[in-house]
């Protein structure tokens, strides 16, 4: 049954131009900042050679890329979820969904699930340009593995956040304001509470502003290192959200 | 929860007792209870604002009651809401429509939001689309289909699972004769072997196709029985006299049979009549005797305007 939503959620994504925008810019960025950073990396290449241990081309070219996905998807997920709930709600087309015997988690998850195949998707169509370098040199899997595995939690957390504000409104406008506000707001919070609050030795508070920052559990990842607490966090901050909304679709019809 | 409703026969399709919902200090649903059988078409009727809408979102699950509880089929759909759901098929006021899908890939979606078995989907879609006669544009997208034809998918949509229950709001609203004579047809059919409930504000509409009817009036039930108990308390009693030179209402109240006369303006009378002593012969014969200028006598078409007013001043008169 989740499948069934997930897939009608697909459908209707790609029945609108934005996903097809979305797609072509993000390739269009993300190729032009892949090919800049491989063309700066074959003149260093030389010297870096010199070096003991050097970087190599996954790290300076394949994780930036990944890099800038996840700051593209700040911007995208917010317009791409808005439609999820609000615009259903401002169709009246909700009824549909409430009134078939499925349960409010079925009907979340099942939203969800249809974003972030969407999300994965952009996230699979990334991948192919640093598998493309394997043509002519060789990988580092398993920081490859690492950072997307990271990318796809981070996408995640950002559905689960554009689903809640889009379960908060009737105007999808505003729900992707909501939803890009929010996501700022944790931006920022990973930015400047997090390391803040650790430097003063509050250790408890700086672990509850890691949970409500994925952009910062990102960077971990990037640098390779699976760390449990990051991935807890990512996960946490999902199913909050998540409950969160499911909460929300039930609130609206206890009125 | 416990389930101890073996006393209830699945005859009985729906029963809702006390239903209420306030929405702050604002109640749009007092105390509204209905029971349906299997086969029975209900016309809920009432003015806009009445809480018909409401009532039909409470028995489908979409609004919660603020008191009251709602047997679906024997399954209470606050405990259960998931098993009694699956027994209603809804057709909202705006229909629920998803514009870029086609119409078979949207009725295909409803069958499949209700859980429909796989290899009795297509089969199921088939038998929908041919009940709603939309065979022909089953390729076509919804959202490029005329207002009747979207009626349509949205009763379509409603029956697909084959539920035992169907409401529909205000279904023949927006549509043209033919089509409000083909939808009042297809409901007449729905209603054969399930329950059909439908809201609507035409009179007509409800003495044609259901079989009983309850009239809401600010979220009371003021009438509920069946049509012909509608028929009875409203049709035929009234007739409207045109007089040139009309006498004094006294002499026509005098007149045989004649329960109550009012004059409508100077030269018209409404004249009610008590049910098996029906004056207008009498009536008509007074007037060529004494030449009073008979220029018109129409039995009432009463609106359900009318019926809503008689309702009220009953209700005034009894308190």
């Amino acid at each position: 049954m989740i499948n069934t939503i997930a897939g009608k959620e697909l459908k209707a994504l790609f029945s609108s131009p934005l996903a097809w925008i979305v797609l072509t810019l993000l390739q269009l960025i993300l190729g032009f900042g892949f090919l800049k950073r491989l063309d700066d990396f074959m003149q260093i290449q030389p010297q870096l050679l010199q070096a003991p241990n050097p970087p190599g081309v996954t790290e300076l070219v394949v994780v930036p890329v990944y890099a800038t996905c996840a700051i593209i998807m700040l911007f995208a997920v917010p317009l791409l979820a808005m439609r999820l709930i609000a615009e259903e709600r401002r169709n009246q087309t909700m009824v549909l969904l409430m009134s078939a015997p499925l349960s409010m988690t079925e009907i979340v998850l099942g939203k969800f699930c249809g974003l972030l195949g969407f999300l994965l998707l952009i996230v699979g169509v990334t991948t192919l340009m640093p598998l493309a370098l394997l043509a002519g040199g060789r990988l580092d899997f398993g920081l490859l593995a690492s950072v997307v595995g990271g990318i796809a939690l981070l996408a995640a957390c950002f559905a689960a956040v554009g689903l809640y504000a889009s379960s908060l409104t009737a105007q999808p406008i505003s729900a992707a304001i909501i939803a890009f506000c929010l996501l700022l707001g944790m931006l920022l919070t990973g930015e400047t509470a997090s390391d803040g609050l650790r430097e003063r030795g509050w250790t408890v508070p700086a672990a509850l502003a890691q949970v409500l920052s994925p952009l910062k559990n990102f960077e971990s990842f990037a640098k390779g290192s699976l760390d449990s607490y990051s991935i807890a966090c990512m996960v946490l901050l999902t199913a909050v959200f998540l409950v969160l909304s499911i909460r929300r679709l039930d609130a609206a019809r206890l009125g | 929860m416990t389930e101890t409703t073996p006393e209830i026969t699945p005859e009985i399709t729906v029963s809702a007792q006390g239903l209420s919902r306030r929405f702050g200090a604002h109640t749009v649903v007092d105390d509204i209870s209905l029971e349906l059988k299997r086969g029975e078409i209900l016309g809920f009727l009432g003015p806009n604002g009445a809480g018909k809408t409401t009532t039909m979102q409470m028995l489908t699950g979409n609004l919660a009651p603020s008191a009251g509880s709602i047997k679906i089929c024997g399954v209470d759909m606050l405990d259960q809401p998931t098993a009694a759901k699956a027994h209603i098929g809804y057709l909202p006021e705006t229909p629920p429509l998803y514009r870029e899908l086609t119409v078979r890939e949207y009725v295909d979606l409803a069958a499949r939001l209700h859980r429909v078995a796989k290899n009795a989907r297509a089969s199921a879609v088939d038998e929908a689309l041919a009940h709603c006669n939309l065979s022909e544009v089953a390729n076509k997208l919804v959202g490029t289909l005329s207002k009747g034809y979207q009626q349509r998918v949205g009763i379509a949509q409603a029956i697909v699972h084959k539920p035992n229950l169907v409401i529909l709001d205000e279904p023949t609203v927006g549509l043209d004769p033919n089509q409000i004579r083909e939808i009042r047809s297809l409901i007449r059919e729905l209603g054969r072997d399930r329950s059909v409930i439908l809201s609507t504000h035409i009179l007509p509409e409800v003495e044609s196709v259901c079989d009983r009817v309850v009239i809401l009036h600010h979220g009371k039930t003021v009438f509920g029985d069946t049509i012909d108990g509608l028929k009875k308390f409203h049709g035929g009693r009234i007739v409207h006299i045109g007089l040139r030179r009309p006498p004094t209402l006294e002499v026509l109240a005098a007149i045989p049979g004649v329960a109550r006369v009012e004059a409508d303006g100077e030269c018209s009378f409404r004249i009610s009549f008590a049910d098996q002593c029906d004056p207008t012969d009498a009536l008509v014969r007074r007037a060529v005797e004494e030449s009073w200028g008979l220029f018109q006598l129409v039995p009432a078409q009463t609106s359900v305007e009318e019926v809503f007013v008689q309702l009220t001043q009953k209700d005034e008169a009894a308190a």
